[in-house]
């Protein structure tokens, strides 16, 4: 101990040497930076506000039938006080609906829909893409041969048309919706796991671990995933928008989320041969999906610049 | 080059096969029965059996794909079971709709997307590019549906009765026919046959067989259907090829090489054009490449919107009537349309770019 002493009294000062900040700092910081993440990120935040408290902001049921309780006709046009419209007349922001409900109740409880397909799709196929991945990378020979054939065909299909022919299957339904969805964004993860197990597998450190003992899941847990969780965050984040516009698609074919739930899709499907007459009922749900998607967009975006550093400087990379 | 065509071929026919089983798969676990959707509720056991015998429905399923592949190599994909017609018939009816749509879209989606992203690039950060840039981001998160459907209301109400005015749905105005351009040049085809087919094909793509037969009034019209639905179809493609271009051509822009050319006195054009584009197009080949996947998917929702007797709205159809050859026969045109189109895109970059053909 005695030895120690002088050594350590003879380093530089440390208070010249600036802290190594972290990955996550330094990735915090970077996104912050960036006004359009910063955009994303607020309309996101208000998005699942919106979603938590829809039963407080929403003034109505989203199924409540108005027939009865109030003087309003079906497809009645928005009626904003503000705007000139009759006080004496209910004020419905946007409009009534098909068969006479309030459209801002069903909006704000779409949000929920939305927010939720958006989330369990791509939780769904993220873990399962992982795990093809791992195991194709990691066991390489035929079995990587087979699961990456196989992800080839998936991605040789145009996706919504896949996703189609899935429900077809299945049956309409937005559970049967989401997991078409989930499916067919699969491969996108499972070639990024592939490709981060590959470029780690054949390191010294992975070695290393093998060498102390480490088993294959342990290795894929502490070794791998670290280095593939960026790509991963990334592509699940702009995954997220992606499978939103699909399942609003497929809701909108009526093949997804079926009426009367507050679905923005279905809602502008079942509407939508009277765009001719109450474009109202069309305008607001495509307009929140529009809006959620593109908060996502932005997000991923963002993201990945703040991720990925060697993108930063120009802008957006691939899609 | 010749030895990585082959390369990137041969390994293509694996994809193709697994194309064709899923394809197979898929059709026949679509629950329902085919006689029931086709011949009503109360076909009875007997006439089932016969309808299955008919359709070749009654043998093993490993034998059915088999006959199926055998047919699809021959061309052949049997008969439609609800129009009781040959499905080739039918897709050489409908596929030259979806073709003209898709690629009147891409058209439109290269032509702003590349000069909005070129733009964007040379006033980096000036109030032109980020305008440009929060277009693309929301032309990028615009449900296909609904902007067509808000496309269709635009033209065909707000501006009704004005020079603006669009046709909200159809291909073609009532009454106006495109007369086949063979029958035009006098030409006697056999119907039915392979070779009437093939220029039946062609004649069915409106916009060609317009301008060679000359019949402008029809092309006007046909072009005024078509304007609607290819802009809507062709955002999400436009947004993404105007981004790349932008930071593509940001990348190279800031290389070396530019520098090097501007300090020799090259022209500020010819630095852009003859020196930077050459490089920032590459990456954009794959992207437009990919993007015909999505259109072919949005295809499907257009042609729903705007009353359009192609492709994507047939299948639709199809799937929901258990119409199993019409079902294969078009998922594997697409699918394999769509895998040449990537082969093409892998290919075409092998030739611009050699260092690809050495990895």
């Amino acid at each position: 101990m005695t030895v120690a002493q002088p050594e350590i009294a003879q380093l530089p000062d440390t208070s010249l040497v600036s802290k190594p900040s972290s990955l996550w700092a330094t990735t915090l910081r970077r996104f912050f930076k960036r006004r359009s993440a910063l955009v994303g990120m607020g309309i996101l935040s208000t998005l699942i506000l919106v979603a938590i408290f829809a039963p407080v902001i929403a003034p109505y049921e989203p199924t409540q039938v108005l027939i009865g309780i109030e003087d309003v006709r079906k497809r009645t046009a928005p009626c904003i006080h503000l705007l000139g419209c009759p006080a004496d007349q209910p004020q419905h922001l946007m409009g009534i609906d098909g068969n006479v409900r309030d459209q801002l109740s069903r909006v704000i409880y779409g949000a929920r829909y939305s927010l939720f397909i958006g989330f369990t799709t791509v939780g769904f196929s993220i873990i399962v893409g992982i795990i093809l991945g791992a195991v194709a990378g990691y066991l390489g020979g035929w079995v990587d041969n087979v699961i990456m054939r196989v992800m080839d065909v998936l991605l040789a299909f145009p996706s919504l048309l896949l996703a189609i022919a899935i429900v077809a299957v299945l049956g309409p339904g937005l559970e049967n919706a989401l997991l078409a969805i989930g499916i067919v964004s699969i491969p996108a993860y499972a070639r990024v796991m592939r490709a981060s197990v590959l470029s780690v597998k054949a390191t010294e450190y992975v070695d290393a671990s093998r060498a102390l003992g480490a088993g294959p899941l342990r290795i894929l847990i502490g070794s791998v995933l670290p280095n593939a969780i960026t790509p991963l965050i990334v592509q699940g984040t702009l995954g997220i928008a992606t499978a939103i516009l699909d399942a609003a698609a497929l809701s909108f074919l009526g093949l997804g989320a079926q009426p009367p739930t507050p679905e923005w899709g279905t809602m502008l499907g079942s509407e939508r041969n009277q765009v001719f007459t109450a474009p109202h009922l069309v305008f607001f749900p495509g307009l929140a999906i529009m809006i959620t998607v593109l908060a996502f967009n932005l997000l991923g975006d963002g993201l990945r610049d703040a991720l990925d550093p060697r993108l930063s400087s120009g802008g957006t990379g691939q899609a | 080059m010749g030895q990585y065509a082959i390369r990137r071929i041969l390994s293509a026919i694996p994809v193709l096969f697994g194309i064709l089983l899923v394809t197979f798969i898929l059709a026949r676990s679509i629950p329902g029965d085919p006689c029931k959707s086709i011949l009503g509720e109360k076909a009875t056991v007997a006439v089932c059996e016969k309808f299955a015998r008919d359709h070749g429905l009654d043998k093993p399923l490993p034998v059915q794909f088999a006959i199926f592949m055998a047919d699809v190599l021959r061309g052949d994909f049997g008969d439609s079971i609800r129009f009781s017609r040959p499905v080739t018939l039918i897709l050489v009816e409908r596929l030259p709709m979806t073709i003209e749509l898709s690629l009147t879209a891409l058209i439109i989606a290269i032509i702003i997307g590349l000069s909005a992203g070129i733009i964007s690039a040379l006033r980096h950060n000036s109030p032109v590019d980020v305008a440009t840039m929060i277009g693309a981001n929301i032309g990028v998160s615009m449900p296909v549906f609904w902007l067509g459907l808000m496309l269709a209301y635009l033209f065909a109400i707000v501006f009704k009765d004005t020079p603006l005015w669009l046709p909200p749905s159809g291909r073609i105005t009532a009454g106006l026919s495109a007369t086949p351009y063979y029958e035009v040049f006098g030409w006697g085809l056999a119907k039915g046959t392979a070779v009437f087919k093939f220029f039946e094909f062609f004649a069915n793509l409106y916009i060609f067989n317009s301008i060679i037969t000359r019949n402008w009034e029809v092309l006007v019209d046909v072009l005024r259907h078509l304007f609607l639905p290819a802009v809507a179809l062709s955002t999400i493609p436009m947004a993404i090829i105007a981004r790349m271009t932008r930071s593509s051509l940001l990348d190279v822009m800031g290389r070396e090489y530019i520098r090097a050319a501007r300090a020799k006195g090259v022209l500020e054009l010819n630095v852009v054009t003859k020196h930077a584009m050459r490089n920032a197009l590459l990456p954009l080949v794959t992207i437009i490449g990919l993007q015909l996947g999505g259109l072919l998917g949005g295809a499907v929702l257009t042609e729903t919107i705007f009353g359009l007797a192609g492709v994507g709205r047939i299948l639709f159809e199809a799937i929901t009537a258990r119409d199993h050859p019409i079902i294969q026969a078009f998922t594997v045109v697409i699918a394999v349309g769509y895998v040449a189109v990537n082969l093409l895109v892998d290919l075409s970059y092998s030739y611009l770019d050699p260092r690809v053909r050495l990895e």
